[in-house]
């Protein structure tokens, strides 16, 4: 008990220490909460056809957008920011000391989950402010906003720890990674209406988690008919939850198995 | 002595696929002991010391650190760390971060802490409290590593090449923290290029090359220093003379009495650290 509340402890004091730091990198505040708000900002203003009848593409966009936040924050940052501490020799200096590893993990998550919500109000008041995204009408749709952004981050943190082993430097890993997210979005019905793209873009989107994410968001921001239109003829909440649970599962045993704290 | 070593290493042995990087060490430091491991670039040094820190993982041969196997994994190995202080090589972390708050939160690690502030006033970063580690010069920001080392009140303090990049000044400050932790009971493991700080701080020197231990031995008596000729200089008829003796006195004397007295710019000198170290490094290649 006393290990467990230290181990807490500790990583409570890690995430602190870590958006401290984060905070005080301008480029990393700007490339990660900023850069989706710009993005819907471009689309949201150049993109507003009607896709639907009563839905705008920019309402479309926004619904994607809070979904890629979720990459965004953890995925993405976790996956070009580890391999840059493993460079700088933090990862190494930690473990040296008798921080437990599931300390520095709760910082990463705890970080992530701080960045998430940011990003994720910053999203949704400029969507509904500008965009005119409706928040979720029911108790219903806000439970399943929720789980989907708890799942979501979940799945995108574990992720961005098993991916960090991939980058061979900090230096070159945002050139890795960014574009494996970008791709992702195009691919994932964020950019353009996911039913328009051709269909092996859509089966290949099928097997990673942002494509079931867009779609769960859709089901939140989006009139409730509008899931005729989906690929499915309607939203697939459950599977979508048993994806992103799947890809929670690989994820966690993934970096626990592969996690490096040098380079060599 | 009934306390058992610091260190206690018997046949450790590591290969990199067929490559031998350590072939069989053996070494034993005591406890509050200033041990110098010196040898070149390549010679295993690192892979000792990395193995004895617990970053690696040995091939075959005994490795007790504190009584304790660093290889051990999960939880165990973790409260082990407690009792360690690890200053690396090189690190370029928290560069975002002040002193004090980087030194704090590095103090919440460890069971038995020291006096953070007692900490920034012992390794001279006192004016530099809140200056973030990237404004920091090469030799503060390696103070700041020696903090993060200390803190913990280890008993064993790992240095690797703690001084290189510090100006002569910082190198005899820092010297003289080093001895304040020795004269406190922390056993200290060096590894230096310095042949001049392994000769004013250690206690003993082992001399590692091709993965062997060549020599251990105090810094006055390694490689027969003690015993080697000493070579004694002079000025005679607008040249200077030398000699090689194993017995400078008896040169010293004779020469005085030739010169009646005043033996003009008269030297001994004994071969220092370095010269022997480069002999025994240079015999074995």
């Amino acid at each position: 008990m006393k290990t467990i509340r230290e181990t807490l402890r500790i990583g409570l004091l890690r995430s602190a220490l870590e958006f401290k730091q984060f905070l005080r990198q301008r480029e990393s505040v700007v490339f990660t909460l900023f850069f989706p708000v710009i993005l819907l900002f471009i689309f949201g203003t150049v993109f507003k056809d009607t896709i639907a009848p009563g839905v705008t593409f920019s309402q479309y966009f926004v619904a994607g957008m809070i979904a890629s936040g979720l990459v965004n924050t953890g995925f993405q940052q976790l996956a070009i920011t580890i391999p840059m501490e493993r460079d700088f020799g933090t990862l190494k200096r930690l473990r040296g000391t008798p921080m437990s590893v599931s300390s520095y993990f709760i910082g990463k998550a705890l970080l992530v989950t701080i960045l998430m919500i940011i990003q994720t109000a910053l999203l949704l008041f400029f969507g509904t402010l500008m965009f005119g995204l409706n928040m979720p009408t029911s108790l219903t749709l806000w439970w399943n906003f929720t789980w989907l952004v708890v799942l979501g981050s979940a799945c995108s943190t574990v992720l961005g720890i098993a991916f960090s082993v991939v980058p061979k430097s900090g230096r070159g890993a945002s050139a890795v990674v960014s574009p494996i997210v970008i791709i992702l979005q195009f691919f994932s019905g964020v950019f353009f209406v996911f039913t328009s793209l051709p269909s092996w873009m859509q089966q290949f989107a099928a097997l990673f988690p942002l494509k079931w994410l867009t779609q769960g968001m859709r089901s939140v921001f989006l009139p409730a008919d509008f899931a005729t239109q989906e690929v499915a003829g309607n939203w697939e909440i459950g599977k979508t939850a048993l994806v992103l649970m799947v890809w929670l599962v690989a994820g966690l045993v993934i970096s626990i198995k592969t996690f490096k704290w040098s380079r060599e | 002595m009934n306390k058992a070593a610091a260190i206690q290493v018997r046949g450790l042995v590591k290969k990199y696929g067929q490559k031998v990087a350590v072939a069989g060490i053996d070494l034993t430091v005591e406890r509050g002991e200033i041990f110098a491991l010196l040898g070149p670039n390549g010679a295993g040094k690192t892979t000792t010391v990395e193995i004895l820190e617990g970053y690696r993982s040995a091939n075959s041969g005994e490795v007790k650190v504190l009584g304790f196997d660093p290889a051990t994994k999960g939880a165990a190995g973790q409260r082990w760390r407690n009792q360690i202080g690890i200053v690396l090589q090189s690190a370029s972390d928290a560069a975002d971060l002040s002193v004090i708050e980087t030194i704090s939160h590095f103090a919440n690690y460890y069971r038995n802490p020291r006096d953070v502030q007692q900490v920034i006033d012992e390794v001279g970063l006192r004016e530099k409290i809140d200056a973030k580690a990237r404004e920091l010069s090469g030799g503060q920001r390696r103070r700041l590593d020696v903090a993060l080392g200390i803190i913990g009140s280890p008993e064993l303090l790992f240095l690797d090449e703690p001084t290189t990049g510090f100006d002569p000044e910082a190198r005899r400050s820092f010297w003289d923290l080093i001895r304040t932790l020795k004269s406190e009971g922390t056993t200290i493991l060096l590894t230096t290029h310095y042949l001049d700080e392994a000769q004013a701080l250690a206690d003993r020197v082992g001399v590692i090359n091709e993965g062997k231990i060549i020599e251990i031995a105090t810094p006055d008596t390694l490689g027969g220093r003690n015993n080697a000729p000493a070579k004694v200089t002079w000025l005679e008829n607008g040249v200077t003379n030398e000699i090689l003796s194993k017995n400078p006195t008896e040169e010293v004397i004779r020469l005085s009495q030739r010169f009646n007295g005043q033996i003009p710019e008269l030297q001994v000198l004994r071969p220092n650290l370095e010269e022997i170290y480069l002999r025994m490094i240079g015999e074995l290649k």
